[in-house]
């Protein structure tokens, strides 16, 4: 097996849990965070439920201790929020003591602002300061400068995949001895934008989300920001640290097929198992537990299912998705996800499946449903983005 | 051991205009919107790919410069596992306008599924992905500028760890009509343009 | 019908940027899906804004669109028997 990059820090903050903690206390009591709409004012305000993360930006804005005269957008304080969580679990003090870089992930960007301030933009210049921060780019470069970073800063945006793609470039960067440590993950909050986009791709449920499950009826779209901080074993050595897990594989993937949909043989998802396996230098057999993409759309959950098959025969390791926990988080979501599976390694535990009944009829494949006690090894974690881009990463233990 | 590797071929599409290494392909001096121009380089390209038009116009120019280039591959020498990097600075938002109009004015209120689709810069790749069925590794940076020192090192390291035989590689802009810059190359192990940041610099501005 | 049928022929051709082809290419019965016009998973949410937008009939259920848009002949029947 190869050691991979090691994992020194996380910050998470989604719609169960404000930190690291907050969320694996939610994720072993079953206590999910999908709901009616509090926040944004959309004509679907009662036809649908989101993982909504409860504070308010006003909140946000004292968390961060920013002036009042700031132009975050809702993506940015949520990305910051759990970037400071990050370093601050990986004990940095000084960021720039070693080459340390941001990679960061979102596709809405400061769509929440523009969308909420577009009209009176023509009326009105008192909000004109949000217009610079609509681009993807500048969450991305806001977390940076708070943070100290400035070595590589880049911004990744490949839709539901992109998180994992920040990770993967991260560890990357480490094993080609081009950065010593960097900052890796993503933000996205919920918007009009997103809401409707997604509605009318009618691919949202009406209810609580059932991933995996034969009469699933669509997602629940969610927000949430989640960071690790990796570092190179020369960094670790020198400053002591405690490593939480490794990054032991990773592999992208396109599956070529539709701009939205996944093929029914799930080949994009099949390969980038398939090529993550190698790179970890690990058999399908060492994979103890894997934290799908589920999404609980008609058409992922079939594809992702077939993939697993194609990958692990009929010894398919024990699954979850715990998308019905936190809803959809787009670009944020492999990093979420890679929070929890680091978390199951941590704490010998693989977390549940949400509202599981029936199994999927094509494949027949049953997820857990309760919390389970079991030492882990190695955790694989699956995004798969429009555009076919499928991502897979695996946490190894430390 | 780093094999050393070159720039084979490379594709501009700016004002109306296409190049194809340094040669202009095509013009159209007549087109006087950006959508007629598209329509119009696919015609001359001899294109018979119906989905083309329900693209939005990043993803159409994508697709025409990187048809100009994988299509003189020779298949039997070049291979399937041609990696695609690629990067720009407005992300989809050119198309991100449109589909806030559709969800603007509560009386004429039809979000287009269509347009949404698009509001994603990576799916023009997905579209090469898809014609030419390439199910390799494709990710899409944005970036204040087209930046060749992450290219060239990214490229690089994609082939010389074995995980790409080649890599398409691109800057693809579009604000508005007026306002888009595409810039799209095919990176591999042999060529006569030495691949560095000096060459890409120099190509990109000629 | 006759008139709606030519007009559903314009309509696709207009909303599903179908460039390449023309009404008179596209038949009653052709099937639009598959083989026949290649339209996708994507086209048929289209359409159905389309059916909300033009003819004021709400689908919910997006898998109702299989019968529905087998082809024109079915497209201008059911809209015939429930327009608003």
């Amino acid at each position: 097996m190869s050691k991979g990059v090691a994992v020194t820090g996380m910050g998470i903050i989604s719609s169960i849990g404000n930190n690291v903690e907050e969320n694996y206390l939610s994720l072993i009591n079953k206590k999910q965070g999908i709901d009616k709409i509090q926040k944004i004012n959309t004509i679907h305000k009662e036809a649908i439920k989101v993982g909504e993360i409860h504070f308010s930006n006003d909140e946000l804005v004292k968390m961060l201790g920013l002036p009042k005269d700031n132009n975050y957008s809702r993506t940015a304080m949520l990305g910051e929020v759990a970037a400071k969580e990050a370093i601050k679990s990986a004990q940095i003090t000084d960021v720039n003591k070693y080459r340390t870089g941001l990679i960061s992930a979102t596709s809405v960007g400061g769509m929440d602002m523009t969308e909420q301030f577009f009209y009176s933009h023509f009326k009105e210049d008192k909000n004109h300061r949000y217009i610079e921060s609509h681009n993807a780019g500048d969450s991305t470069s806001k977390i940076a400068k708070s943070l100290g970073i400035h070595e590589l800063v880049t911004t990744i945006s490949t839709a539901c995949s992109s998180s994992a793609n920040a990770i993967m470039l991260g560890a990357r960067l480490i094993k080609a001895g081009k950065l010593d440590r960097v900052v890796v993950g993503g933000a996205d909050c919920l918007s009009k934008f997103t809401i409707n986009g997604f509605k009318t791709l009618m691919i949202l449920s009406e209810t609580d989300c059932k991933p995996f499950d034969e009469n699933r009826t669509g997602l629940n779209l969610g927000e949430a920001a989640a960071f690790l901080v990796l570092e190179s074993d020369e960094v670790v050595k020198q400053e002591n640290k405690k490593v939480l897990a490794y990054v032991s594989g990773y592999a992208n993937a396109n599956d070529a097929f539709h701009q939205t949909a996944s093929s029914a043989d799930g080949q994009g998802a099949t390969l980038a198992m398939q090529k993550a396996l190698k790179v970890a230098k690990l058999q399908a057999k060492d994979i103890d537990y894997i934290n799908a993409h589920g999404t609980a759309t008609p058409n992922n959950d079939q594809s992702e299912s077939q993939a697993l098959v194609n990958v692990f025969g009929d010894k398919v390791p024990a699954f979850s998705s715990t998308k019905a926990y936190t809803g959809h988080t787009l670009a944020a979501a492999a990093a979420v996800e890679a929070v929890y599976s680091i978390l199951a390694l941590q704490h010998k535990t693989m977390f549940p499946n949400l509202n599981f009944e029936t199994p999927i009829s094509e494949t027949g494949l049953i997820p857990i449903t309760e919390p389970v006690i079991k030492d882990l090894n190695n955790v694989l974690s699956n995004s798969f983005g429009f555009g076919g881009n499928c991502s897979t990463l695996i946490f190894s233990k430390a | 051991m780093n094999t050393k590797l070159y720039i084979k071929t490379y594709c501009k599409i700016k004002n109306n205009q296409l190049f194809f290494n340094d040669k202009l392909l095509f013009e159209d001096k007549e087109s006087t919107n950006l959508k007629a121009f598209l329509k119009s380089t696919y015609q001359f390209l001899g294109l018979k790919y119906g989905k083309f038009f329900k693209m939005d116009s990043l993803s159409k120019l994508t697709f025409l410069a990187s048809e100009v280039i994988l299509s003189k591959i020779n298949t039997k020498e070049e291979t399937k596992n041609i990696a695609l990097v690629f990067s720009n600075n407005a992300s989809s938002l050119e198309t991100d306008r449109k589909h806030q109009k559709s969800i603007n004015n509560l009386d004429d209120y039809f979000p287009s599924p269509a347009i949404f689709v698009y509001t994603l810069p990576n799916i023009g790749i997905g579209e090469v992905s898809i014609r030419h069925q390439l199910k390799s590794e494709n990710a899409f940076f944005v970036f204040n500028k087209y930046n060749t020192d992450f290219h060239t090192v990214y490229e690089s390291s994609l082939i010389n760890s074995a995980k790409a035989e080649a890599v398409l590689s691109g800057w693809t802009n579009v604000d508005n009509d007026t306002n888009y810059e595409v810039f799209v190359y095919l990176v591999g192990k042999k060529g006569t343009m030495e691949h560095n940041k000096n060459t890409l610099n120099q190509i990109y501005q000629e | 019908m006759e008139e709606l049928k030519q007009e559903l022929k314009a309509k696709i051709i207009e909303n599903l940027n179908l460039e390449d082809f023309t009404v008179e290419e596209i038949g009653d019965n052709d099937p639009l899906f598959g083989e026949g016009l290649g339209l996708d998973s994507i086209d048929a949410l289209e359409l159905i804004v389309m059916l909300d937008k033009d003819y004021g009939i709400k689908i919910a259920d997006p898998k109702q669109g299989k019968d529905i848009f087998e082809s024109i002949e079915t497209m201008a029947k059911f809209i015939t028997e429930n327009k608003k």
